[in-house]
């Protein structure tokens, strides 16, 4: 079966990302690495064509700095890689992400796309199911495991009581969750065959979009910072001890 | 000149940084309470190819060269230097004589296990009554009816008695002003092992006493020529100083990513500590002693890799990173204070396992000598 992996190259996932005059995360001249959240999605798919067979390609749409995402993915074993680079792309916003996504995805037959739930710089968690809606796909999001037979994705999604059984049948896209089973690391001789792996350049013209089908339809007016979280609540022993504990928990809806 | 590393090199040290980071960081503190040895870590590193890292593929190995493995090695050693000891000893004590000095039966059935970290191998050459004094050897092996008969004992044997450890390399006396190298099985009758030293550092790395009562080995056990043992064991050592040396700039670079972060965020007297120039200067200088060991270890590491000479520069290596480690320990739990003198602190665990760098796989003393010996002056021989 062949896998698509959506995958993201964003700034230091351990830092904290830097904003323009336009509320735009800077990309150029920072450290950057494939999203953390993308690498469950990968390791799933490499995990799905381990047992079924099939190869496992990266998709991405980025800066020319992007392409360490692909390196990374294709160390810990992807087969092949697709980099949709083109200045007129600065900018895109999540609808316009997911055309060219879906437009790149068209290209080749596939059976299932794969992504992270959501990136961790833009955090909009809609690209995954816009590129489902474009492609005419049925999703099946949230997923902790999966699993593939006879044609038919079947994942678990986890619930507040326990986890649902979706399926659907493929072609399908899937989102992967973060309590999937682990990444894998790359190993040395990973990373030395990646280097001959092939990764394929395209831009919009290749696609077919012009830039302004692709012009921003949304924008961020404004930014304020997160609340600092308040300071723990410290409860002494006392009479009412156990009532106090027993009101927060429900009030916190954990009872 | 070219200062870069490759884009491989760089990858992996990345790979490397987040395992160590993600993997072994938060077990590090448990480990060296309870003085256990790190099976699980080791079996991880052993799927990411760690332990066969400068071995060719044919061998299990990941074709590495020997600067990528000092790489890995500072990673690890910058959260924990006793899974990075239980790694350079697995590497370049275990694995890598028989890689050098080994037929090729002994390569298939040792090499290729040990490279994908299934089982380990020990080196002992160290005994009681002298290591680099080789002189002072008692451990004997006599040729009994095609058979290696193997008596005598070793001390301070990394890696010897570990679940997985299957073979030791010993040397051992084996006629008149005769050095040989045999390779012991450990389940061969009258191998045993004694229990853990109790270390002051170093804590979760396993290092015992090996004791040879009349091991009866294959006469093809011999590891590489007969009454060349002790040279092929100093070889051995070239290639296990330049890994010392970037384990302890790798506790070294530990010590000061401490410092920093402690001298951020603590305050004293209405400001962060680190806005001290008392404790600016340690730090600056601990940063210089870190940079100086790296380009010292990854030197003599290139030169290798190349097929040059760099016994000397192994040992400068290995000195000057020794060194290196100890005074950033030190300052490093200076720097923290009381705090850094609490088991709860990383800080003391590298104090603890720093001392050591000076003193296994050749004391700061053997390296001056060796140094000394290489400017010619007279005196100088072992």
């Amino acid at each position: 079966m062949n896998v698509v992996v959506l995958v993201k190259y964003v700034p230091d996932p351990q830092g904290t990302p830097e904003l323009d005059d336009a509320f735009l995360v800077v990309r150029e001249g920072t450290e950057g690495a494939l999203d953390p959240g993308d690498e469950y999605a990968v390791e799933a798919g490499l995990r799905l064509v381990e047992t079924h067979g099939g190869e496992v390609t990266l998709l991405t749409m980025g800066p020319e700095t992007a392409s360490a995402a692909l390196r990374k993915g294709l160390s810990m074993g992807a087969h092949a890689g697709v980099h949709v680079v083109d200045p007129a792309l600065r900018g895109s916003d999540a609808l316009a992400t997911a055309r060219v996504l879906a437009a790149a995805v068209r290209r080749r037959p596939f059976d299932l796309v794969l992504a992270g739930v959501e990136s961790t710089d833009g955090s909009t968690g809609t690209v995954p199911m816009t590129v489902a809606q474009l492609l005419e796909l049925p999703s099946a999001t949230f997923a902790r495991a999966l699993s593939v037979e006879d044609g038919v994705l079947r994942i678990e999604r986890p619930t507040d009581l326990g986890f649902d059984v979706v399926e659907a049948p493929l072609p399908a896209l899937a989102t992967v969750t973060g309590s999937a089973p682990e990444p894998r690391y790359p190993t040395l001789k990973g990373i030395m065959q990646a280097k001959q792996k092939p990764v394929e350049r395209l831009a919009l013209a290749d696609l077919g979009l012009s830039a302004e089908a692709l012009a921003p339809t949304q924008r961020v007016v404004g930014l304020t910072r997160a609340q600092e979280r308040a300071a723990g609540e410290v409860i002494q022993a006392g009479e009412d001890t156990a009532k106090r504990i027993v009101d927060l928990l429900a009030e916190a809806k954990v009872l | 000149m070219d200062f870069e590393l490759t884009e491989e090199q760089e990858e992996f040290r990345q790979a490397v940084r987040e395992f160590a980071r993600d993997e072994i960081a938060p077990r590090a503190k448990e480990l060296d309470e309870q003085e256990r040895f790190p099976l699980e870590i080791v079996r991880r590193m052993g799927e990411l190819g760690l332990f066969g890292l400068p071995f060719p593929e044919r061998y299990g190995g990941q074709g590495g060269d020997f600067v990528t493995f000092c790489l890995c090695l500072e990673e690890i050693a910058s959260v924990d230097s006793s899974v990075a000891i239980t790694l350079e000893a697995a590497v370049g004590l275990g694995a890598n004589p028989i890689f050098r000095f080994g037929t090729e039966e002994q390569k298939r059935r040792w090499l290729e296990p040990m490279a994908r970290g299934e089982i380990l191998g020990a080196f002992a050459l160290t005994e009681a009554g002298g290591g680099s004094d080789v002189r002072s050897m008692r451990t004997t092996a006599r040729l009994e009816g095609g058979k290696w008969v193997v008596d005598g004992s070793k001390a301070f044997i990394t890696n010897s008695g570990t679940p997985i450890t299957a073979v030791c390399a010993v040397a051992a006396i084996t006629g008149e002003g005769e050095i040989s190298a045999i390779l012991v099985p450990t389940d061969t009758p009258g191998f045993a092992v004694g229990p853990p030293y109790r270390k002051i550092g170093w804590r979760a790395s396993d290092t015992r006493e090996v004791t040879f009562s009349g091991c009866r080995v294959p006469e093809a056990n011999l590891l590489g020529e007969r009454g060349r043992g002790y040279a092929q064991f100093l070889e051995t050592l070239d290639d296990g100083r330049i890994a010392i040396a970037a384990l302890a700039t790798g506790l070294a670079r530990g010590c000061l990513e401490e410092s920093v972060r402690y001298a951020r965020e603590r305050e004293a007297f209405g400001r962060p500590i680190g806005a001290y120039q008392a404790l600016q200067f340690k730090m600056a200088d601990i940063r210089v002693g870190v940079e100086n060991a790296r380009l010292a270890y990854l030197r003599a590491a290139w030169l290798k890799d190349r097929g040059r000479r760099y016994k000397t520069e192994a040992a400068i290596a290995k000195l000057y990173a020794s060194e290196v480690a100890v005074a950033a320990a030190r300052d490093a739990v200076q720097i923290h204070g009381g705090s850094g003198y609490i088991e709860e602190s990383s800080v003391a665990r590298f104090y603890r396992d720093a001392k050591v760098l000076e003193i296994g796989e050749g004391t700061s003393e053997i390296q001056r000598i060796l140094i000394a010996r290489d400017l010619g002056l007279p005196g100088t021989e072992l």
